[in-house]
């Protein structure tokens, strides 16, 4: 019977090679270049006048403001927004995923709840922003309600979508085994709703950010929305793109962490890499 | 013939207000191999689910032999988790506190020796429904049911296949029972072929015996002279 093993063809290989090849890095280097190239382009454009300073402050103006803001009051404003960001989005999304599981594994459930999530789904979130402030006032709490109604409609939607795409031919081999629902979810349902899952909580967690920016423009006293309405309010754009540049790179940071742990939960996925 | 490993009687079975099964009746003894042939849509697959118990909403009876043992069902597809390895795929219905040892054999057993850690994606058609046997015969069943298990292989990978489960059954004692269409494969693995023919409701209409000694060759002149008595039979029945 080994013999019969000898002539199997060997199990693709490629794909996922870990370590430092010279491909990874040239696709960071294609990666950077337009964002260089502009850069170049603005600082270029500033320094020699075609566009006024007090409109767009040149490249390199704005890294020095972001080195001032960062010796300063820089970290107080991140500290701020990213634990509001967070504190939001875990309880949206922890709301979001047990509203999923239990609309996606019952059709009783579903036609209960479902037509209320999508009626409130259809108000666009911001038009909460009046009513949080008069019912929880202009303190923490409004901030972190908004960005958790921000983060759960992504996160509920794709939790949904996910444990509704799930292979039933997969689902009956456990029935087979004559499984428990508990049993049933944990080792099927639940990994093969992965995917859908994480693609929800990516997207929620880039709708926490932008709500995160929407509470704190309206009402805050420090937070990187905080240092946008700031700059606009003393006529520093510098300011405004350092927060803006600040925001974008956390929003990647979070990103980056959930798209790190995808992978590690996903490496299994047979997925198409790009690359026909 | 009282004491069958399997009973299987189903008087009748309805999808919405179809009848596509009728009048059914069948035995399966110990070591036995036994085909149910037939076009795609006969019901032959629906009869193998009735079996195996996925099947439920019918009027008629599934019963164990006095001996009992495990009923195991090896489906079309491979249908392995592929979040899992093909070890954790092979003692799935353990869980995590599966054999290993006895997973490492059937491993062995199915030729996959080098490839317990690997994923499905890694694995080629053939290799896969390698795994999918081996976690068919895990619970160590008396009866093994196959719903055209080779259907999705070439042609090569199929015979080999076909010989490992007979090898399979013959080492562990096991008896067959598995849907397919291809009357080659019907009458080379099987000492009965049970033909379902395409009108509905469906039944039993032909059953032929296989009285060839194994194991078989595939070129046995017996083989193809069988084939011919039953094509005959076929077309005299109106199944062809």
């Amino acid at each position: 019977m080994t013999s019969k093993s000898k002539a199997l063809p060997a199990p693709a290989e490629s794909g996922w090679k870990p370590g430092f090849d010279s491909a990874a890095w040239k696709r960071r280097a294609k990666g950077l270049a337009l964002p260089v190239v502009a850069l170049l382009l603005l600082e270029f454009v500033v320094r020699i006048g075609w566009v006024p300073p007090y409109q767009l402050p040149a490249p390199s103006d704005i890294f020095a403001t972001l080195t001032d803001l960062a010796a300063g009051p820089l970290w107080k404003h991140i500290g701020a927004s990213v634990a509001r960001v967070l504190l939001g989005f875990a309880i949206g999304a922890s709301l979001a995923l047990l509203a999923a599981a239990w609309v996606g594994l019952s059709r009783e459930a579903e036609a209960y709840l479902e037509p209320t999530f999508a009626g409130l789904r259809a108000i666009p979130s911001l038009a909460w922003v009046p009513l949080l402030l008069l019912w929880l006032g202009i303190d923490e709490t409004s901030k972190v309600v908004l960005i958790a109604i921000g983060a759960f409609f992504p996160v509920y939607l794709n939790g949904v979508a996910a444990i509704r795409n799930i292979d039933c031919k997969l689902v009956e081999v456990g029935q087979m085994y004559g499984f428990s629902s508990a049993r049933l979810a944990r080792r099927i349902l639940l990994p093969a709703a992965l995917p859908g899952l994480f693609t929800g909580l990516r997207s929620g967690m880039s709708l926490a950010w932008m709500f995160l920016v929407a509470a704190e423009l309206i009402a805050a006293t420090k937070g990187l929305g905080y240092l946008l309405t700031d700059g606009r309010e003393t006529s520093r754009p510098d300011i405004v793109l350092a927060a803006i540049i600040v925001l974008a790179l956390l929003g990647k940071v979070c990103d980056g962490a959930l798209a790190k742990l995808e992978n590690h939960f996903l490496s299994w996925r047979d997925a198409f890499s790009g690359e026909a | 013939m009282t004491d069958a490993l399997l009973n299987v009687r189903v008087e009748r079975k309805q999808f919405a207000a179809v009848t596509v099964l009728r009048n059914i009746d069948l035995q399966l003894q110990e070591r036995e191999v036994v085909s149910l042939l037939g076009p795609s849509g006969c019901g032959k697959s629906t009869l193998l689910r009735i079996a195996a118990g996925l099947e439920r909403e019918f009027s008629g009876a599934v019963s164990r032999g006095s001996q009992g043992g495990e009923v195991a069902f090896v489906f079309q597809e491979p249908r392995l988790m592929p979040w899992l390895t093909v070890e954790e795929n092979i003692g799935f219905s353990a869980g995590n506190q599966f054999d290993k040892k006895w997973v490492r054999q059937l491993i062995n057993e199915v030729g996959l020796d080098g490839f317990a850690e690997a994923l499905p994606k890694q694995l080629s058609g053939g290799m896969a429904q390698r795994v999918a046997l081996a976690r068919g015969l895990y619970s160590r069943p008396r009866v093994l049911l196959l719903d055209e298990p080779f259907s999705a292989v070439d042609a090569f990978t199929r015979m080999k296949l076909q010989d490992l489960l007979l090898q399979l059954a013959e080492h562990h004692g096991i008896a067959l029972l598995l849907v397919t269409h291809d009357v080659d494969e019907a009458l080379y693995l099987s000492d009965r072929v049970l033909v379902m023919g395409s009108q509905q409701p469906s039944s039993i209409r032909l059953e032929l015996a296989v009285p060839l000694p194994r194991p078989r060759d595939r070129r046995d002149s017996k083989l193809g002279s069988l084939k011919v008595e039953a094509l005959t039979e076929l077309q005299l029945a109106h199944v062809i």
